[in-house]
């Protein structure tokens, strides 16, 4: 799986075109999701989710996915959870201050948005977390923050 | 130095327009003075006594005291508690927040807290790995990271409310600040960093152990361009090394310190270290002091607090000031009689 994430940051240019294609077919199907209604769809799509994006990027199912302003390396691989690394602790040959066996998420992902088109939203500021979120579909998030509202069944959280 | 509204120990200032906090250290920056901050060794002990005596050791040569937050994950008196101790003898504190150990309930309430105590600075960490610690077992909290948090408090300060929304009925007046370290990788996108911190709210940084003046200054180029160094404070962090052997330890063993061959080399060429480790870093603050964009030192003196007079002095940083501290007071029978309730 590390190798496979490694090779994903490697490859952020074309994932990011993959991920904005994904994302504009979902807008644009936003009615017939929203027709089926999200409660239904959240668990079928989670688990599509979690087994694409865990092998590609080890995804952790945060729920408000941030891997397009993140150089296509998951931040919350990083043993402190940084969402906004990386932290001063990153040893001299770049590996992590807590697993010394793993290359820094954070360096990865400054090394992933250098290819991106859209790679300088690195420097948009993470706010934090909402942890009810965990294990939930973020791409079903994306339609409900992106498409239209009048298509869309807004539920407080 | 003194400021002509100086107030009585434990009081608050006036607040000055354009000022984010009614405290000292924000007006020692504000008035481009080369400002003078050292952390405080927080005691394992119960007794007072202990956080008093370590603080007077910096009386009149520091214009504002860290108080650590489980610094290197280590256990020790927490710094609320630290700060609330010294704030009431007057004394201007900087209180680390990590968030390592605390999520976003607790840490909002710390800042409340502090707030009311008298702390004005707040340094907003992420915090090191439990793994360093004397508690590898410890669950590691991490709820927030540092620009999280820094977003959380300016939102408390500015919008008055805490992250939820919800309103306070009085905001805490604090000056923020950050951590950074430009002495490690990714170089390229430390000032960036910066960058993102100030974006988060971060009005003054103190950086990680400066023993390499060459790469400080290569990141106070790329600062500067950025235009950075005129909306952030710059404190670089500098502490006496007491031996080669020590700094050959802390090389390999405390995760974000780089030290150069050459520091190495220099120490173990000298016949008395100690003295000589004391001699660098008087060395390193007179070269710091001299890059464009840099504000103060930051003297992380661990073990040899007391050497922190000496280091001052002979570096010459204060230019004749003399930062306030308790004893200032000494004679004025009020205030005396106000210390002595306290202690």
């Amino acid at each position: 799986m590390y190798t496979i994430r490694k090779w994903s940051v490697r490859n952020a240019r074309l994932l990011e075109r993959v991920y904005s294609g994904v994302e504009h077919s979902l807008i644009k199907a936003a009615p017939l999701l929203n027709k089926i209604g999200h409660d239904k769809l959240e668990a079928p799509v989670a688990a599509i989710e979690k087994g694409i994006k865990g092998v590609l990027f080890d995804c952790q199912m945060c729920g408000q996915c941030a891997l397009s302003s993140t150089g296509m390396s998951c931040p919350m691989n990083c043993p402190k959870s940084i969402r906004n690394g990386p932290c001063g602790g990153v040893r001299t040959d770049g590996f992590c201050e807590v697993k010394p066996e793993m290359r820094c998420v954070w360096v990865e992902a400054w090394k992933g948005a250098e290819q991106m088109k859209n790679g300088s939203d690195i420097s948009t500021v993470q706010i934090a977390v909402d942890h009810r979120l965990k294990g939930k579909s973020s791409w079903l998030k994306v339609v409900r923050d992106k498409a239209p509202a009048e298509h869309t069944e807004v539920k407080p959280t | 130095m003194t400021f002509t509204d100086e107030p009585v120990a434990g009081y608050p200032m006036p607040m000055l327009a354009g000022h984010s906090s009614p405290g000292r250290f924000e007006r020692v920056l504000r008035a481009g003075h080369f400002a003078v901050t050292s952390e405080l060794a927080p005691p394992d002990s119960a007794d007072p006594a202990a956080v008093y005596e370590r603080a007077a050791l910096f009386d009149g040569y520091v214009d504002a005291i860290n108080a650590t937050d489980g610094s290197g994950a280590h256990c020790h008196m927490g710094s609320l508690a630290v700060c609330a101790l010294l704030t009431r003898l007057g004394y201007s504190l900087i209180q680390q927040i990590s968030c390592r150990d605390k999520n976003r309930i607790a840490i909002q309430g710390d800042i409340l807290g502090g707030a009311a105590m008298g702390v004005c600075n707040m340094l907003c960490l992420s915090g090191d790995g439990v793994q360093t610690g004397d508690h590898p077992e410890a669950k590691p909290v991490f709820d927030l990271d540092c620009m999280s948090l820094l977003d959380i408090a300016r939102t408390m300060r500015d919008k008055s409310t805490f992250q939820s929304g919800r309103k306070l009925d009085s905001p805490p007046q604090v000056f923020l600040g950050a951590a950074a370290n430009p002495f490690v990788e990714p170089f390229d996108w430390r000032p960036l960093r910066l960058a993102k911190k100030v974006a988060a709210g971060a009005q003054f940084v103190q950086t990680q152990y400066c023993y390499d003046v060459p790469r400080l200054r290569e990141y106070m180029q790329k600062v500067r361009d950025l235009g950075l160094h005129d909306k952030v404070f710059i404190i670089v962090g500098v502490g006496p090394l007491a031996s080669a052997r020590s700094a050959e330890w802390i090389r390999s063993n405390v995760p974000g310190v780089h030290i150069p061959d050459s520091v190495i080399t220099r120490l173990k060429g000298a016949e008395n270290q100690k003295a000589e480790g004391l001699q660098l870093c008087v060395d390193l603050i007179q070269e710091i002091r001299e890059i464009e964009g840099v504000d103060g030192v930051h003297i992380m003196a661990y073990r040899q607090e007391h050497a922190v007079p000496d280091i001052v002095s002979r570096s010459g940083i204060l230019n004749g000031r003399t930062p306030w501290h308790p004893k200032l007071y000494d004679g004025d029978a009020t205030v005396q009689q106000h210390m002595e309730n306290i202690q």
